[in-house]
């Protein structure tokens, strides 16, 4: 196979930008606020119809809750933290965080993250693309 | 509108049955329920089948060719981990809206070994451990790490309610298991996603259940002696909440429901005398004590430390062995709980019995999200 060079966002939120630095996309509500992931035409919490703005999500915030999984489907590295950030400006997302020992005395309710952007893990598709994903480190 | 009542009602015991199909062992937990009701198939006027597995394969017909076929209406049902509940309440609300007298409802499900939840890899590459993990095991440690966050809730007080479990399916012998664990033995067991370890993790078994619903016409032609009267049936969805997106809400579509059934039923949690509730991990039982307002927010812990909730305490949980023990086929989940506070309710739950127990709950949450309650009373 062919080494393929074009790589390609893991999930559809990360924006890889021809120009810039990567970024990840959020959609709120114009009328109460609201964060999605994704694009949408209606809001679900205050049901109002295309009133979606696209927005460009924070790279700081902090850990609202976890879990250390030891046990994950076939061939996949364990252990690792599985973190819920709560992004400074809004909007919740879920990811890896690295860069801290996997023990839960490391890793404390409220602590400082940063989003840095790395290839997805050597994972690659079919077509053998690379992927850029996101992680969280300690700010 | 006619009151409800629950005129036969059984669970086969849980275990693995890989050369059975899903209908035969459907249909099983139907006959059953039929000899319990002192009725036959000839005597439902319609069916509703709760299956997730086969949700697309006409479980509730395939049954009815095993045990007796009427042309009777039915209706299959899916919604998660909810499926059983749902089965239930459907035949509830025929029976509500007065459509028929006596109708049938099955849950059943057969399940492989191993772990539960998303891959997430349908497009492109694999999320899982890539972003996070969509492991059941370890969204519910996330729900469970949000409750230790606000109230420091410690890995030793959820693995005690496992402890607990446990030991209640010692007393069941329709449990998967009777096996004792200490303490010990459950927080040293292999961790699969912190704070759950591997016996605080529900057992992925296969079973069924199944109720025969009637009218109170009907149950007073037929004899009132066993029959239990559905005082609530409530169902909810997850209403929207700030994390949506990524962290499941078990919380806030269980309180719905919740406040829908006490209203119902004109009750309130200090007059329920035993509950099953929906324990698929041990970070998950912790949460709905306070969901269901068997005590006050923050005060789990101190209802698992404290013995409230163990069989003998001020509100007994799960004394079946609940999801961790018991065993959770998610299809019959529903209608197993309603089967053991049935049994409560009649005296005839042996040496589990919740002495003098007159009004149960049964909850059930199906992740995506759906949470049904029922509230049961011996006449």
């Amino acid at each position: 196979m062919s080494e393929n060079k074009i790589i390609l966002p893991a999930v559809d939120y990360l924006i890889i930008p021809e120009k810039g630095h990567p970024y990840l996309e959020g959609h709120q509500c114009n009328e109460c606020g609201a964060i999605y992931l994704g694009e949408r035409s209606v809001c679900s919490k205050c049901f109002a119809r295309n009133k979606i703005s696209k927005i460009k999500l924070n790279d700081t915030g902090s850990l609202y809750s976890f879990s250390i999984v030891y046990r994950s489907f076939p061939g996949i590295d364990v252990p690792y933290i599985s973190a819920l950030v709560d992004l400074d400006g809004g909007g919740t997302i879920k990811g890896n965080l690295i860069n801290v020992d996997p023990s839960p005395e490391n890793v404390e309710f409220g602590m400082k993250v940063k989003i840095v952007y790395r290839d997805a893990l050597g994972r690659k598709d079919s077509d053998g693309n690379s992927y850029l994903s996101y992680f969280f480190e300690p700010a | 509108m006619s009151d409800v009542y629950v005129l036969g009602v059984d669970m086969i015991k849980f275990g693995r049955f890989p050369d059975r199909t899903v209908p035969n062992i459907g249909a099983e937990a139907a006959l059953m329920a039929l000899d319990d009701a002192g009725l036959g198939i000839k005597d439902m006027q319609a069916m509703y089948c709760g299956n997730l597995g086969q949700a697309n394969a006409m479980v509730g017909q395939r049954i009815l060719q095993e045990i007796g076929q009427t042309g009777i209406s039915v209706v299959n049902c899916a919604n998660a981990c909810a499926t059983g509940a749902t089965a239930f309440r459907e035949a509830w609300m025929s029976i509500k809206a007065g459509m028929y007298d006596v109708v049938l409802a099955v849950g059943v499900e057969q399940m492989g070994k191993g772990l539960l939840g998303t891959g997430g890899g349908a497009d492109g590459i694999p999320k899982e451990g890539l972003i996070g993990s969509g492991t059941m095991p370890c969204i519910f440690a996330e729900a469970g790490m949000e409750h230790t966050r606000e109230y420091g809730t410690t890995f030793e007080q959820f693995a005690k309610i496992s402890v607990k479990n446990h030991h209640h399916s010692t007393l069941n012998p329709k449990a998967m298991y009777q096996i004792e664990t200490p303490i010990d033995d459950v927080m040293n067991a292999e961790m699969i996603s912190y704070p759950n370890t591997k016996l605080m993790c529900s057992v992925n078994v296969d079973g069924s259940a199944a109720a025969v619903l009637v009218s109170e016409k009907k149950a007073k032609e037929l004899g009132m002696a066993r029959a239990i009267k559905v005082r609530a049936s409530a169902l909810a969805s997850d209403p929207y909440t700030d994390r949506d997106l990524v962290m499941p809400d078990v919380n806030a579509c269980t309180r719905i429901a919740a406040k829908q059934a006490y209203e119902q039923a004109g009750l309130g949690a200090e007059d329920i005398n035993l509950v099953e509730l929906h324990d698929c991990f041990a970070t998950a039982e912790m949460l709905h004590y306070e969901n269901l307002g068997l005590c006050k927010d923050g005060d789990a812990g101190k209802m698992i430390d404290e013995g409230h909730v163990g069989l003998g305490g001020k509100i007994p949980v799960n004394v079946s062995g609940g999801l961790l023990s018991k065993g959770h086929p998610l299809g019959a989940t529903g209608i197993a709980n309603i089967y053991e506070v049935c049994t409560h309710l009649r005296g005839e739950a042996g040496a589990r019995q919740v002495e003098g127990a007159k009004i149960g709950m049964t909850h059930v949450i199906g992740l995506g999200t759906a949470c049904a309650i029922h509230i049961l009373e011996k006449p």
